[in-house]
């Protein structure tokens, strides 16, 4: 069970195309996995997953933002944007898909591994997104996992 | 073996109490305390960036002196590739290499050449997909110190391969023992180095037991001398010296090109180095194949033990490995040899250091970061250094961790002072 006084909790603004701020959570998050002694195999999945959903909101979204709660056996990351949505949350699923434009390709962006991987680094994943009200990832990390 | 010697040392009367060094630092291994700076040991990865900013030339090198040589019948100097940067490209070497001679040593091996060695080995080791990409060439030990304690989770990607400079003793150490029918203790091994990292990896060594090598002279320590005998020195005895591409392991690029990678990544530069890592931790650079990430700005001949302008330095060594060079093949077979007689491959595993943990329990650790957060709020956040720790954060983390007091803040210590007077004591 988690106790919530026990929590460390915070909380960071994703604007949209805001490349220079995207990717602060990550290593914010990443420091504190540190100063906590998590072994580095569970920080770094943390880590990706935590850009990979800044990113998505700096890239397709409106802007939004990242919650974190860092309890002693887990992580839970909570990213929260204000649209557009998506169209069909399956098909944005699969690996290689992608809407990125060629702009956002050329900054290395735009391969569609994105969701995939954070569904890959967290064990307990899930998406709901609605078409003009915005979309909502939830990821559980836990942190007694045996290091790889 | 002393766990935390470290080659770069404070010289405690030459400090003023500057914070040059404490913001350079990469890894915030440095605080003033009572105007003088302290190197937390534990964390220092002897990158020597405080060596090359001190103004007053405090942060220094421990090397070993030529008097050593003393300590032993038979005296080998491995030759650093970083050192043929130092001379003019018209220079001739071998007097460079008699020079070194005179100053009292029976045998000199060039690191080059152990630098053409472990390009083989490179080669062979890129030929293997199965190792995680990109592959973290183990060069720069300053480097190598850094995944341990920042990127723990990229240790797995480090070629697992010994460095030139070790390699270069274990060939010349087992050459000369058999050749001139020595036990080990008689014969002292010392690298003629640019490189305090590299002298901290001979006391304590990375990824294997036993260095080797028996100490390492700073090539600013010898210099003069070295240009004195190389004006008055013959030029009859030839040097085996390494390929054009070994030698050219001293500048950023050298080690990729020496390879043939077309695929990789070469950044100089601590802070440069740090960026890229985070882009390796976040699987962004999977594609790539080589990562070559040295800690001085153009690479080893950027080393703080240098004398010469590492640009120049650079442009040099650049120059020298684009020589159509006549060196001699390396055989399979003696590559085969070295892989036989255990000289190439790291023994032992490398570990994470969890220097930045704050405790040991993580529910203690938990409420220290609480706390850290709760202090750093009411700092100014000016990060001015003038507390003697790095940033306002780094204070909020030394006051929690006990090494700091909230009025080392000379901004709440003037607040602290006025607050019962708000209307200035009038
Ligand atoms: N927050 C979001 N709002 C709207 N659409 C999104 C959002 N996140 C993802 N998508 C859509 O889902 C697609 C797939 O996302 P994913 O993160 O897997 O790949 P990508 O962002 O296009 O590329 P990569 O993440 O590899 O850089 C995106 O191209 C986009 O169309
Ligand atoms: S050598 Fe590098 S890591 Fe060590 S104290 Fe100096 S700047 Fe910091
Ligand atoms: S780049 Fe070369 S000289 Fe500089 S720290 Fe690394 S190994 Fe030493
Ligand atoms: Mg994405």
């Amino acid at each position: 069970m988690t106790n919530k006084s026990n929590a460390i909790n915070l909380e960071f603004n994703v604007m949209k195309d805001d490349f220079s701020r995207a990717g602060e959570a990550s290593s914010k998050i990443k420091k504190i996995l540190t100063q906590l002694g998590i072994v580095s195999s569970v920080t770094r999945r943390v880590a990706i997953a935590t850009y990979e959903a800044e990113m998505n909101i700096a890239i397709h979204s409106l802007g939004g933002k990242i919650e974190v709660t860092i309890n002693p056996n887990e992580i839970i990351i909570i990213a929260v944007d204000n649209g557009p949505g998506i169209e069909d949350v399956k098909l944005a699923m699969q690996e290689g898909y992608s809407t990125a434009t060629n702009k956002i390709r050329e900054l290395g962006f735009g391969a569609g591994m994105g969701l995939p991987n954070m569904k890959k680094c967290s064990d307990e994943f899930d998406i709901v997104s609605k078409k003009g009200k915005g979309t909502k990832v939830f990821m559980r990390i836990s942190l007694d996992s045996k290091p790889v | 073996m002393n766990k935390y010697f470290h080659s770069v040392v404070l010289d405690e009367e030459k400090c003023n109490g500057c914070t040059n060094c404490l913001k350079r630092c990469p890894i915030e291994a440095i605080r003033v305390k009572n105007k003088k700076a302290i190197i937390i040991e534990e964390r220092c990865i002897d990158c020597g960036e405080c060596i090359r900013v001190c103004p007053y030339h405090a942060q220094k090198s421990i090397t070993s002196s030529i008097e050593m040589l003393k300590d032993f019948e038979f005296n080998i100097a491995i030759f650093p590739m970083s050192l043929y940067g130092q001379f003019s490209v018209d220079t001739n070497m071998d007097k460079v290499f008699q020079a070194i001679m005179d100053l009292g040593f029976d045998y000199i091996y060039d690191e080059a050449r152990a630098a053409d060695i472990v390009t083989e080995v490179l080669k062979n080791m890129l030929k293997e997909d199965k190792l995680p990409r990109p592959i973290i060439s183990s060069l720069c030990p300053a480097i190598l110190r850094l995944i341990q304690v920042r990127f723990p989770s990229l240790i797995d990607n480090i070629a697992r391969v010994e460095s030139p400079m070790e390699i270069a003793a274990r060939v010349a150490k087992n050459e000369i023992m058999k050749r001139n029918n020595l036990s080990s203790d008689k014969v002292g091994v010392f690298f003629i180095t640019q490189c305090p990292a590299k002298v901290t990896s001979i006391v304590n060594p990375i990824g294997i037991k036993e260095s080797y090598l028996d100490g390492a002279i700073s090539i600013e320590s010898i210099y003069g001398d070295i240009v004195k005998k190389a004006n008055q020195a013959k030029d009859d005895v030839k040097f085996s010296k390494g390929s054009p591409e070994g030698i050219g392991w001293a500048r950023v690029g050298g080690q990729s090109y020496a390879i043939g990678v077309d695929n990789y990544l070469a950044v100089d530069g601590i802070e440069n180095v740090i960026k890229v890592l985070e882009e390796i931790e976040l699987g962004k650079l999977n594609n790539v194949d080589f990562f070559e990430g040295l800690a001085c700005i153009g690479g080893c001949v950027g080393g703080p033990l240098n004398v010469e302008n590492p640009f120049i330095a650079k442009s040099r060594i650049r120059k020298l490995s684009q020589n159509k060079g006549s060196s001699e093949k390396i055989s399979k077979e003696y590559i085969d040899d070295l892989y036989n007689e255990g000289s190439i491959w790291w023994t032992e595993k490398i570990y994470p250091k969890s220097i930045m943990t704050l405790d040991s329990n993580i529910r203690k650790a938990m409420e220290k970061i609480e706390r850290i957060k709760e202090i750093a709020k009411i700092l100014p956040g000016l990060d001015c250094g003038s507390c003697g720790s790095p940033t306002c954060n780094a204070l909020a983390e030394d006051i929690v961790q006990g090494h700091g007091k909230i009025y080392d803040c000379i901004f709440k210590l003037r607040e602290n002072f006025y607050k019962d007077f708000s209307d200035g004591g009038k």
